[in-house]
């Protein structure tokens, strides 16, 4: 592994409501080396979303708020930096793609316009460059007719086009990290393939790091080296893609790889893992899988397993006892 | 370029068309199909040509005084009669066009530009900001607009451009709510967070993000001020407190001759007409406006 270029720490970010604080991402713990990519995965409301938020320092505030732990960008904390600080890094060094390609464009201008304006912010070229190198941009995504392309609007491109443009002002200033929240929930099977072999593509040439946040396993085993699940705010298994879906350690993250339908079995019901996952705060002890658990024991009730482990990270009590 | 052209079958015209430009075509293709306001544009294309060319239309000048011929009925020679001084009314009309559309216009731009510059800090920056600006507008709202601006223009002192001054203050709040409410529904969107996401600045996004997206809203509200403008210059006009005679203001002129109202009705009857024409014809305008360029209208 190459050297870590962005590190959480013990990151807990709660949101302030007036039912009180609730707890959205509890002590999560990853690092992302440079052009590495990480997949990050759980259900929906397990908090995917809000962590790379808070990276990005974009979490809408109130009510959301860091509580606790730190994001290092090559060494620096940027979990408690300057607005102006962070603006700095958005878009420069850090960027970030979103689940909705439909609404993430301004449908009143061009997509030359959000382009170049992608790139002024860090960099103050004169037009034409600008335009020439929005061109580019949009070629390196692979969009065809890219001189075209620039005077159209949002809504005359389909949503994988959408996304490559997206990809491309994300891209625009060559940032390290690439976070990526659900990049291709929104798009086809097919257009989900091309946009996922562009990232990687990307990755390799430009030797972004990316943080790839689905829920689909299916796409973290074909982008990703290694993966963090998390549930509940927690991340309760981390290691290399191929460990994880052989030997998963985690109840959970066994749930989760079994939920995938097999074309090959013939069964009238498909797997589900039962229940739901818990609000935030609404479990005060034990492990926090625990209700849902299908090896539940005692001591899952009322202590809180930690996360341990060398290069395969689980927590839970199951393999810390047989260990 | 010359490949791409060739292989999709389309006229070089369409090829060749700035986005502006489509989207003001495509903005005209709903508009012309709604009668009323293709009338309302006629007549508001008709009063902004009275007053463009008033020097030009007006067979007289507005304080040609005659006391041989007062109070005469329209003739050929007085198209709509002539007033208590002998003057001819058709020409005041005209000259009154002036006036009446300066008012509205500039009433209106002043009420959208403080108005949006308002809503857009409120919505934007929420909090304390919101509530202290929210609840201004409130408290301008919570006055009769008839009165505000009569308290306004009996500190300025009765003339047409302080009427003009408090017509544009007592509309500062219906812009500055539209724009807010805009403002709020706008800055959810996902473009803005994909915006603030590659860096940019919150001046930046409300330049670039917010304000254009809201415009549509603006245009539409400002053509229909614009009539009640006109109609409140009438009224402060009729009042005393707008323009003062001789100026022919039409709601002056309404003042000035209703005494004659049984004697010589057309003194009444002309500047009532141009007044309700020139009101109806932006309602209706506005109206076809908002239909042409509200996207949930569209099929």
């Amino acid at each position: 592994m190459n050297q870590s270029i962005l590190e959480v720490k013990g990151l807990k970010t709660s949101f302030f409501t007036d039912d009180g604080e609730v707890p959205a991402v509890d002590g999560v713990d990853f690092s992302v080396g440079e052009g590495e990519i990480l997949g990050i995965v759980g259900e929906s409301g397990c908090g995917k979303s809000v962590t790379s938020l808070s990276i990005m320092g974009l979490l809408p505030s109130p009510p959301g708020k860091i509580v606790g732990g730190s994001i290092s960008f090559k060494g620096e904390d940027i979990s408690h930096a300057k607005e102006s600080r962070m603006r700095k890094l958005r878009g420069n060094d850090i960027a970030m793609i979103f689940q909705e390609p439909m609404t993430s464009l301004n449908p009143v201008f061009t997509i030359g316009d959000q382009l170049m304006e992608a790139i002024r912010l860090h960099n103050r070229l004169p037009k034409k460059e600008l335009a020439a190198r929005a061109a580019e941009l949009l070629k390196m995504v692979g969009l065809p007719r890219a001189k075209e392309l620039l005077k159209e609007y949002p809504h005359e491109l389909s949503g994988g086009m959408r996304q490559r443009v997206m990809i491309a002002m994300a891209m625009s200033c060559n940032p390290k990290v690439l976070i990526a929240d659900e990049p291709t929930t929104a798009l086809d099977v097919t257009i989900q393939a091309q946009i996922l072999d562009l990232m990687l593509k990307l990755n390799r040439e430009t030797h972004t790091a990316i943080i790839l946040i689905t829920h689909d396993l299916g796409v973290v085993a074909q982008v990703c080296k290694r993966v963090v699940v998390m549930y509940a705010g927690k991340v309760v298994e981390e290691g290399d893609v191929k460990d994880i879906f052989n030997h998963p350690k985690h109840p959970y993250t066994e749930g989760l790889i079994r939920s995938i339908p097999d074309l090959h079995s013939k069964k009238d019901k498909l797997y589900t893992i039962k229940g739901s996952v818990p609000r935030p705060g609404s479990i005060e002890k034990g492990c926090l899988f625990a209700p849902r658990c299908e090896y539940v024991m005692d001591k899952c009730r009322t202590d809180s397993p930690e996360l341990v482990g060398d290069s395969h990270k689980s927590r839970c009590f199951l393999h810390q006892v047989q260990e | 370029m010359s490949q791409t052209a060739q292989s999709q079958n389309l006229p070089a015209a369409v090829k060749e068309r700035s986005p502006f430009i489509s989207a003001l075509v495509d903005f005209w293709k709903a508009f012309r199909k709604n009668k009323p306001a293709i009338i309302g544009a006629v007549i508001v294309f008709f009063f902004i040509l009275l007053a463009v060319f008033a020097n030009i239309i007006a067979p007289q000048g507005i304080n040609n005084q005659n006391i041989n011929i007062r109070l005469e009925p329209p003739s050929a020679q007085h198209w709509l009669g002539t007033d208590s001084f002998g003057r001819d009314i058709f020409s005041r009309i005209v000259f009154g066009a002036r006036l009446s559309l300066r008012v509205g216009f500039f009433a209106v731009i002043g009420s959208i530009i403080f108005g949006t510059f308002l809503g857009v800090i409120a919505g934007y920056f929420g909090k304390v900001i919101d509530t202290v600006i929210s609840r201004f507008f409130d408290i301008l709202l919570a006055f009769p607009s008839i009165l505000l601006s009569i308290a306004i223009v009996s500190i300025l002192g009765p003339s047409l451009n302080n009427a003009l001054v408090a017509i544009a203050i007592v509309n500062i709040p219906v812009f500055g709510r539209l724009v807010r409410s805009r403002v709020l529904t706008v800055k959810e969107e996902e473009y803005i967070m994909a915006a603030r996401s590659i860096g940019m600045g919150n001046t930046r996004i409300i330049f670039n993000h917010i304000l254009p997206n809201s415009f549509a809203p603006i245009i539409v509200q400002g053509t229909l001020n614009i009539a009640t403008a006109i109609l409140d210059a009438a009224g402060l006009g009729f009042l005393g407190m707008g323009a003062q005679p001789p100026q022919p203001e039409w709601g002056t002129m309404l003042s000035d001759s209703r005494q004659y109202i049984t004697d010589a009705p057309w003194t009444v009857l002309f500047p009532g007409l141009a007044i309700i024409l020139v009101v109806i014809g932006f309602n209706l305008m506005g109206d076809g406006l908002r239909d042409a360029l509200d996207p949930r209208m569209k099929n």
